[in-house]
């Protein structure tokens, strides 16, 4: 598939709330060769570095423009919030490889941790009006993301908060471990999603294991070069080590294991 | 006028001297989409070795100030994948391909290597990679850690490798010792057609919130702009005390970075971190450098080659 070196021109950089952002930014190729799960490579320039491009997953893409979810969580973060609309950046993409939609029979369940709403609302605009079911983690009510897109591609949502200030009071691994140990017809058709933290992803695989579900998960790691070039962003599957940029990084939760996602 | 870029490494003879660096540049085809390949002077290959390696344990990589330091460990698919599967794609291409080897436990691995790339026509030459910080060399025999630490050792291979081909071959240079240039006279000496300089430097970085390494495997090798001047420094040195061409790298980012190497002595210059910032990089600093003689008018590169005034 082609990758493209583009400069893109912002949009609009909004801040949502707490840490969390959402950058819409104008392209010309990259936007409609895009695929939900795939990621972009972004370069933050500015005197003290950052040095690296930093990968951030294709949220939405409507037309010409591409929109982004992002926490700050460092440097590039910090610096990519405090810039404004009309100013440029140079990106790297479409890259990896996506979601693979489910077939027509199962139920899509969306699991989110977070920041990881991004990639599963273009995932599940790609499978609207399928009654899927989205669960979304967030530490407190404020933080919930993206609430009103998956609904409007109807999804139903389930909430998690980690302070019990709205839905399950708990983990979102928790929830979705109460929802498929009483639905039994959840548990037998649904195809799981999901995108989030090590430690959730991992208690996702591990109870896709434990209820025999198949499903996908999108994994974040270090990448130096996000086109295969430089091995440096690999996890441990089944088969040897797996380039997360390239041969990710969305998986086949069947070729995890949960010590593979160790860190 | 177009100034005279070429450049000849023993029997190696390159249109210009911009090369791509272990390592760094895959297998060539990850970077097709972004940069005509044909326009560089060289392609150096990730290293090869005599069997698969699955490499080092993740994280292998993370952001220094202005560095990169990694601990990949020469993950490879060995040479006979290689020849197999990557090699064809170098048929379609106009550009000399070199190749990098290195030797997991015995220095026998390298003629063993060298033997079979000999046979292989789309192979223009080969390199030596005796420097790699991230896996331990020929432990067996000797107590040093890297060959490119024992002028001895790196002689001994030099040597051996020659026997068994007539293909060029270039010793990489690691910078990880007191005197670079004792083991640049030691692969010379030993018959090497030229010396690249340098692999990374040994480096580490810890994260102070978890408490650990921010490396699996703890130490590994820096790399980018923060290694430049000492890269410079080491080729000016060399340059000085050796006749065979150096290829210069270490942070190079742009054409004046080239140049500094080229001033400072170096015949070719290599580019490594800078492809993942850019992977349009190499085309940038290749109009730079020819700017920069056309407007200086310099019509042969040749005449900067080491011709900082000091
Ligand atoms: C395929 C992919 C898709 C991603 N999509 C998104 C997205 O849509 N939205 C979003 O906000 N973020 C996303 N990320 C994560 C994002 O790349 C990092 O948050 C970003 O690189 C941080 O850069 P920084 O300079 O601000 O932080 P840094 O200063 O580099 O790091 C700050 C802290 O975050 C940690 N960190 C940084 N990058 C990563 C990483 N990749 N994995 C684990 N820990 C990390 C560091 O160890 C450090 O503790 C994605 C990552 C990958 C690999
Ligand atoms: C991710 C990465 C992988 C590398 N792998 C190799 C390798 O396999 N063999 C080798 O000789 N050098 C390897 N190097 C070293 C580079 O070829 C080069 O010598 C070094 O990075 C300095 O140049 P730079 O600062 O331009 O990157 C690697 C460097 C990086 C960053
Ligand atoms: S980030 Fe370089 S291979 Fe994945």
């Amino acid at each position: 598939m082609k990758q493209y070196l583009e400069i893109a021109k912002i949009l609009k950089n909004t801040h949502i709330v707490g840490p969390y952002w959402k950058l819409k930014l104008s392209v010309s190729e990259l936007a409609h060769r895009a695929s939900s799960g795939q990621f972009v490579m972004l370069k933050v320039d500015s005197d003290q570095g950052p040095l690296l491009r930093r990968p951030f997953s294709i949220h939405q893409v409507k037309g010409k423009t591409v929109e982004l979810l992002y926490e700050v969580r460092g440097k590039a973060t910090e610096i990519l919030a405090k810039m404004k609309a009309g100013q440029r950046l140079s990106l790297l993409g479409p890259l990896g490889t996506g979601f693979s939609l489910c077939d027509l029979s199962y139920v899509p369940l969306l699991v989110a941790g977070g920041i990881g709403v991004a990639p599963l609302v273009f995932l599940a605009q790609n499978l609207r009006n399928r009654k899927g079911l989205a669960i979304l983690g967030a530490q407190k009510k404020e933080r919930i993301l993206c609430e009103k897109e998956f609904k409007a591609t109807g999804f139903r949502v389930k909430i998690s908060t980690n302070d019990g200030s709205r839905g399950f009071y708990g983990r979102v691994t928790e929830l979705l471990e109460e929802l498929l140990a009483k639905d039994t017809l959840l548990r037998k058709k649904a195809f799981l999603y999901a995108c989030g933290p090590r430690p959730m992803l991992k208690q996702t695989i591990m109870l896709s294991k434990k209820y025999n579900i198949p499903g996908q998960v999108s994994l974040e790691t270090h990448m130096a070069c996000g086109i295969g070039a430089c091995c440096g962003c690999v996890v441990q599957t089944l088969t040897g080590y797996k380039r997360v940029c390239k041969e990710g990084p969305v998986f086949a939760i069947k070729e995890l294991t949960e010590e593979g996602l160790a860190e | 006028m177009t100034p005279n870029l070429s450049v000849v490494i023993g029997t190696l003879k390159l249109k210009n001297p911009l090369l791509v660096s272990s390592g760094t540049f895959g297998y060539a085809q990850e970077f097709v989409d972004f940069l005509d390949l044909n326009i560089l002077g060289g392609i150096v290959t990730k290293t090869i070795t005599l069997f698969p390696r699955q490499g080092n344990r993740p994280p292998r990589t993370c952001e220094t100030p202005a560095g990169l330091l990694n601990s990949i460990g020469l993950e490879n698919p060995g040479i006979k994948v290689f020849i197999q599967e990557k090699l064809p794609y170098f048929q379609k291409l106009k550009v000399p391909l070199i190749v990098s080897i290195a030797a997991q436990d015995e220095i026998s691995e390298f003629v063993e290597l060298a033997e079979k790339l000999d046979k292989e026509r789309l192979v223009a030459a080969i390199e030596l990679n005796i420097s790699c910080p991230n896996v331990r060399h020929c432990t067996k025999k000797s107590n040093v850690k890297l060959i490119a630490q024992d002028a001895k050792a790196t002689a001994l291979v030099v040597k051996a490798v020659k026997k068994v081909t007539t293909k060029p071959i270039i010793t990489k240079l690691s910078p990880n010792v007191t005197d670079i240039t004792e083991i640049a006279l030691a692969a010379e000496e030993a018959g090497s057609d030229g010396v690249s300089l340098v692999n990374t430097i040994t480096a580490m970085a810890v994260d102070v919130e978890k408490r650990r390494p921010k490396l699996a495997m703890v130490i590994g090798g820096l790399s980018g702009p923060a290694i430049r001047p000492i890269a410079v420094r080491m080729v000016w040195e060399t340059y000085k005390k050796v006749r065979i061409p150096i290829i210069g790298m270490g942070g190079i980012m742009d054409a004046d970075s080239a140049l500094e190497f080229i001033l400072a002595g170096a015949s070719a210059i290599s580019v490594g971190t800078a492809n993942f910032i850019n992977p349009n990089v190499c085309s940038e600093i290749l109009r730079g450098i020819c700017g920069y003689m056309i407007r200086h008018r310099i019509t042969s590169l040749e005449r900067l080659r080491g011709a900082i005034m000091c």
